[in-house]
């Protein structure tokens, strides 16, 4: 689903940061074209 | 040498006329450069009378007058339900009012930065007279006014922003240089308010305390905040202006720079200069964050509720040396969530949690309390960013799971009788776990818990120079030879 796709990443502090799905994606072959952490407070 | 938390306080100041002035709210109010009348006018219709804000039950927890565990008893949504009377005053600190305010700001103000309005000088004057703290050689300096010409014209060519009071100009704010960034109005006001937020802060930890501001060896500053100028942006040091409003002739400071996390780096910092006999009594404080005042207006006016972020938070805490009574850091027990480790939730909660206790050989359930990040999430959850303490406390539960120390059947008792309402305002540093320190030195007192893990995040990444996320924990214990 995921290998050979472009991935555009927005991860959240209190939940699942960005770098933690990063590594995910990374592990199923995809492509990260862009990555954040966004944090709501 | 083991090393405690004599004492604390903590402070609410009531700004309704600068919600315009939070980050967020200003954005959107200038975002085509010319004022918007219309948003300004419903934000206006928002905010809350001082009454209202002082009455609010999470506001009363935080100046110690209701335990966090008895907004699970208040009906929410909390702002309907307020404590009858409203109370100023509180078991660690009071709610200050806007106007009272002023003279703190004016007084905080060494560089003829704020002009007042003669009448205005003369009406704050008279309630400052009458309050405890400020001294005739501190209200000297609110002076006797700037005249409303005078004023106007500095408002006028754009060089000063105007402040307000029940609708009212009443003075400006300037800035101190044409194009420095870091001197422009609205940063020196952001800088100002912080200042004198802590100031009013210490002085509480003064009173509650006993002790005189001359005693305090070193001061330690964990506001959000970026003193400086186009040279050194963010240089600092708050921690030595606010000890110097303070009168604290004999002390020195720093500032502590952690995100949101920086009030656990701060006490933990303090801890080890007075366990190391580098200094004998420390003081953290923090002053409030404007930036964040209306943060999360657009939910509030979304769902027809009162913005809720209208107050300044503030806290200060007071570190020595063991007196056999107070609550002990264990030094032995802190947690960091280091550059190496990984960024999910688990792995951030293991470093922080786990690993500190599995030093001193304890379990999960060996803490009475865990105090993690205390947003109110009344605040947050309109603006649809989540119930904030109740996520952390889940992950603590979760990890209890994993550590077989609890059965995924329990995990709500866990998060109920470990954790706690959220009740802090959403000032960044300001619920950094922190907010519960002066009910745990209370409840450890009353013999009512053995101990307190402090945990608090910061997100780093914000700043755009890591991805990295921060965190930090210390265990808080109660003295032992009081135990004794």
């Amino acid at each position: 689903m995921i290998k050979g796709k472009n991935i555009i990443i927005v991860g959240e502090r209190d939940g699942v940061p960005g770098p933690a799905i990063a590594a995910c994606v990374m592990a199923a072959g995809g492509n990260i074209v862009f990555m954040t952490t966004e944090c709501f407070v | 040498m083991a090393v405690v938390v004599k004492d604390c306080s903590y402070v609410l100041i009531h700004i309704p006329s600068f919600v315009r002035y939070g980050s967020k709210p200003f954005r959107d109010i200038y975002l085509n450069s010319i004022p918007n009348e219309q948003l300004l006018a419903k934000i206006y219709q928002h905010t809350r009378s001082y009454d209202e804000a002082a009455g609010y039950p999470p506001n009363q927890v935080f100046i110690g007058n209701l335990h966090p565990d008895e907004l699970n008893n208040i009906k929410q949504p909390w702002y309907e339900n307020p404590v009858s009377p409203p109370e100023r005053k509180g078991l660690f600190g009071e709610i200050l009012p806007e106007d009272e305010f002023y003279a703190w700001i004016k007084i905080a103000d060494d560089f003829d930065l704020v002009w007042l309005t003669p009448e205005f000088t003369d009406k704050i004057r008279e309630i400052t007279l009458k309050r405890p703290f400020l001294v005739n050689e501190d209200i000297q300096k609110l002076g006797t006014g700037v005249s409303p010409d005078k004023i106007m014209s500095k408002i006028e060519d754009g060089s000063a922003l105007p402040l307000y009071f029940g609708g009212l100009i009443i003075g400006s704010l300037r800035r101190d240089h044409d194009a420095d960034d870091s001197l422009k109005a609205h940063v020196l006001m952001e800088n100002l308010l912080a200042k004198a937020s802590g100031a009013f802060a210490m002085y509480h930890l003064f009173r509650r305390s006993g002790i005189t501001s001359d005693k305090i060896d070193f001061i330690l500053n964990c506001s959000e905040e970026a003193v400086g100028d186009r040279y050194n942006r963010g240089g600092g040091s708050l921690s030595k202006a606010i000890g110097e409003m303070c009168h604290c002739v004999n002390a020195s400071g720093h500032d502590i720079k952690a995100f949101c996390a920086a009030p656990i780096h701060a006490i933990i910092d303090a801890a080890s200069l007075v366990s190391a006999g580098v200094f004998e009594r420390v003081v953290v404080v923090g002053g409030g964050c404007l930036a964040k005042i209306g943060m999360k207006y657009t939910g509030h006016l979304k769902h027809n509720m009162p913005i809720l972020e209208d107050v300044l938070g503030g806290f200060a805490f007071l570190i020595e040396k063991d007196d056999g009574l107070s609550p002990v850091i264990r030094l032995d027990c802190v947690g960091k969530h280091a550059i190496g480790a990984a960024s999910s939730q688990q792995e951030i909660m293991t470093s922080l949690v786990l690993k500190p206790l599995n030093k001193i050989d304890a379990k999960m359930l060996d803490i009475d309390k865990y105090a993690t990040e205390m947003h109110n999430p009344e605040v947050t959850l309109p603006a649809g960013s989540g119930n904030t303490p109740l996520t952390n406390y889940k992950i603590m539960a979760s990890l209890a799971v994993l550590q077989k120390e609890i059965d995924k059947g329990q995990m709500n008792t866990f998060v109920k009788e470990k954790g706690m309402p959220g009740f802090s305002p959403t000032q960044g540093h300001i619920p950094a776990a922190v907010p519960f320190l002066g009910h745990a030195i209370e409840a450890m007192k009353r013999g009512e818990i053995r101990n307190t893990m402090f945990v608090a995040k910061g997100s780093l990444f914000l700043g755009r120079m890591s991805q990295l996320s921060d965190g930090m924990s210390f265990l808080l214990e109660k003295n032992h030879s009081n135990r004794q």
